[in-house]
């Protein structure tokens, strides 16, 4: 089980768009991934979820992955928050 | 009760066309599971395989209805479904219907309440996302439903749906739309939707006539009841006798007539018959539109508006949002130059767009707009002028200031340009190191030192809805005085004469691309006034043609020192009336 704390730094906050794009991303791994937020607890494969969610920019965010492929899910976890959404979504479309 | 004739509902044109035909209603919530039905233990197994069942068929649908969308428009159109596809599978709502099948739920009943509840939860969030989320939701819930109960999906009705019919709905998705062309629907109305709603930019690519956000126009028809659909006026009649369907058989024909004739001279070009050249260019708003503008054979996109880029949603676009956009256009015109005009947000399309949040202004119009908006505001200004100039590597851009009042702003915008310039050359970005710069002339003290301004910039562009509304100081859009607002007004006509002249003057093209331009009606005087390039909305390109293929400049030159003599616009539409045509022109 791995413990990771991680901040929205979107603008548009995790979410619109980027939160489609997380769901998209976790799909492919068998971990199961959590995220806490205040008292909130939800699955991080839920974009109905992460809806509810409604984390803006600046949210501090508990994700915890748990399975096989964790180390895997951890790093592009990491990849995916400092990497700039925008940028992502663009070159989404590009494809 | 029988129906009074000719009731007329009036709504926001999506796409042009006049069409008559019956109804085809297609309805949304005739069936609500609202009741909740205790299952037994013994049949809960059961019910949980109708659910997933129901969730296998639903997928099946969505990806018959993705792929035909891909086919009929382009994989950027079949993105729009990609979240439906995370939401049928969604954990949260697998897990909670599981739960309430396994308390003795009935299965449509088990998602009909998750989906209640999860849409009162989002709800309550004000912002545009959310609200577009919540309708994804209810789409994808309804699809599951459907397939539970067995009633037929919409899209099964709109297969079987006849020739010649007119679809009446609620609202309708993309992939709805598509499958109407495919099945020759005349046109279609709704009750929801703006100009800038997916389904009618849909529509538009597709070319049948569209009438969108008519609020309750399912209440008032019935299923096969015939009505009329205009949808260059944006009205529906309802009802309509037999004098009013001849009328409007007889405009059906006339614009049979015209687009066949206009057909003829598509790729022939902007001449006047004795051999007077001008450019007839087209105005935009969305990159997709490019292919129509080729298809009318446009010199060029006269006007590519960016506000599009600012609306429906939560943020400031980033540059790579505005390079995106502007790349896909560019690439696709073939080399044909494309005119970018920076935001000009503010004033009446303020509402339209949440993104600045900006403060209220007790008159808009005079207001923080446009250019000065940019220059307030650099952050936005830089992001955009990059996003211009790095697209301006792939293809050719002409750069366009909107509202500029003084030479002090053109001055200021200009360092900006240079500023920016001098970073992408140090980041070692290409672009266009020639890049012509024009201003909008549409601010009347523009219009009196354009002498000045020529000097300073590559192009003029002039923007009549404005100039003319500044002059007049008449909101068009207010009835006790738009009629004061008039093209015609000897001062108006001055004005035009002097950008005009000013602009030949310095040795610069003079462009026109408000409303006045894409008007037949005022195509000659124009033409004699002196203006090089007309540009208009694509539908009107063929049209402006016409009438300039139907003049003799010289004539048309003797016109309009004629017209400046008039004492008032009266006689100046007099005149216009009275000019022969060397062809028959309705």
């Amino acid at each position: 089980m791995i413990e990771k704390k991680l901040i929205v730094k979107s603008k548009q906050g995790l979410h619109a768009r980027p939160g489609a794009l997380l769901v998209q991303m976790l799909s492919k791994y068998k971990s199961e991934v959590k995220i806490f937020k205040d008292d909130m607890e939800i699955d991080a494969k839920s974009v109905m979820s992460i809806l509810i969610l409604a984390a803006d920019c600046g949210s501090d965010l508990k994700f915890v992955i748990n399975g096989e492929d964790e180390e895997e899910v951890s790093k592009e976890l990491e990849k995916f928050f400092n990497s700039n959404f925008e940028e992502m979504i663009a070159n989404e479309k590009r494809t | 009760m029988k129906k009074e004739h000719n009731i007329t509902l009036k709504g926001i044109s999506a796409s042009s066309g006049i069409v008559i035909g019956k109804v085809f209603l297609l309805k949304n919530d005739d069936f609500m599971p609202t009741e909740e039905i205790y299952i037994p233990q013994s049949e809960r197994a059961k019910e949980v395989l109708r659910f997933q069942e129901a969730i296998k068929n639903a997928r099946a649908e969505m990806q018959e209805l993705r792929s035909k969308i891909n086919r009929t428009l382009g994989a950027n159109y079949a993105k729009i479904a990609e979240v439906h596809f995370l939401m049928l599978e969604d954990p949260l709502m697998t897990q909670k219907v599981l739960e309430m099948i396994n308390s003795g739920s009935k299965a449509e009943y088990a998602v009909d309440k998750f989906t209640k509840d999860i849409v009162k939860t989002l709800e309550v969030e004000s912002d545009e996302y959310f609200r577009e989320r919540v309708a994804d939701i209810k789409e994808v819930s309804k699809k599951i439903i459907d397939n539970l109960i067995g009633r037929k999906d919409r899209k099964v009705l709109l297969e079987n749906i006849g020739e010649n019919k007119i679809v009446v709905a609620h609202t309708l998705s993309p992939a709805e739309t598509v499958v109407m062309k495919e099945k020759f629907v005349l046109g279609f109305v709704t009750d929801m939707g703006g100009r800038t709603s997916h389904t009618a930019i849909v529509a538009n690519g597709l070319g049948i006539p569209a009438v969108v956000g008519l609020t309750s126009i399912t209440s008032n028809v019935e299923p096969n009841e015939e009505i009329i659909l205009d949808g260059n006026a944006g009205l529906v009649i309802l009802n309509p006798d037999k004098e009013v369907i001849e009328k409007y058989r007889q405009e059906i024909k006339n614009l049979d007539k015209a687009t066949e004739e206009l057909d003829k001279i598509k790729n022939m070009s902007a001449t006047t018959v004795d051999g007077h050249n001008v450019e007839i260019l087209a105005n935009i708003e969305n990159p997709n539109e490019t292919n129509l503008v080729l298809s009318m054979h446009a010199a060029g996109i006269g006007l590519y508006r960016t506000e599009f880029i600012y609306f429906n949603r939560s943020d400031i676009p980033s540059e790579n949002v505005h390079y995106e956009a502007y790349v896909k256009v560019v690439e696709s015109m073939n080399g044909l130059p494309t005119v970018i005009r920076t935001l000009d947000l503010g004033g009446d399309k303020l509402t339209e767009s949440d993104v600045l949040h900006l403060e209220k202004e007790k008159n808009p119009f005079m207001g923080l707009r446009a250019i000065r908006l940019c220059l307030k505001y650099p952050r936005i200004f830089i992001d955009q002028l990059r996003g211009i100039l790095r697209a301006s590597a792939k293809g050719k851009i002409n750069l366009l200031y909107p509202m500029v009042s003084c030479v002090d702003e053109l001055d200021a915008a200009n360092e900006v340009l240079e500023k920016v310039k001098t970073d992408l050359r140090k980041e070692n970005i290409p672009f266009d190191e020639d890049i012509k710069v024009g201003i909008m002339i549409e601010v009347p003290s523009a219009a009196l030192i354009s002498d000045i301004l020529a000097k300073k910039v590559d192009f003029f562009s002039i923007g009549t809805n404005d100039l003319i509304q500044y002059s007049m100081a008449a909101d068009r859009v207010n009835e006790n005085v738009a009629h004061l607002y008039n093209p015609l007004h000897p001062a108006v006509l001055r004005l035009l004469k002097m950008i005009i002249d000013n602009g030949h003057k310095a040795g610069i093209k003079v462009a026109m691309c408000g409303e006045m331009a894409g008007s037949p009606f005022y195509t000659p005087i124009l033409l004699g006034l002196g203006l090089d390039e007309f540009s208009v909305s694509i539908v009107q390109i063929p049209r402006i043609k016409k009438i300039i293929r139907s003049v003799n400049m010289e004539e048309m030159k003797k016109l309009s020192d004629e017209v400046l003599k008039c004492d008032d616009s009266s006689q100046i539409e007099q005149i216009l009336k009275g000019i022969k045509f060397s062809e028959d022109i309705n």
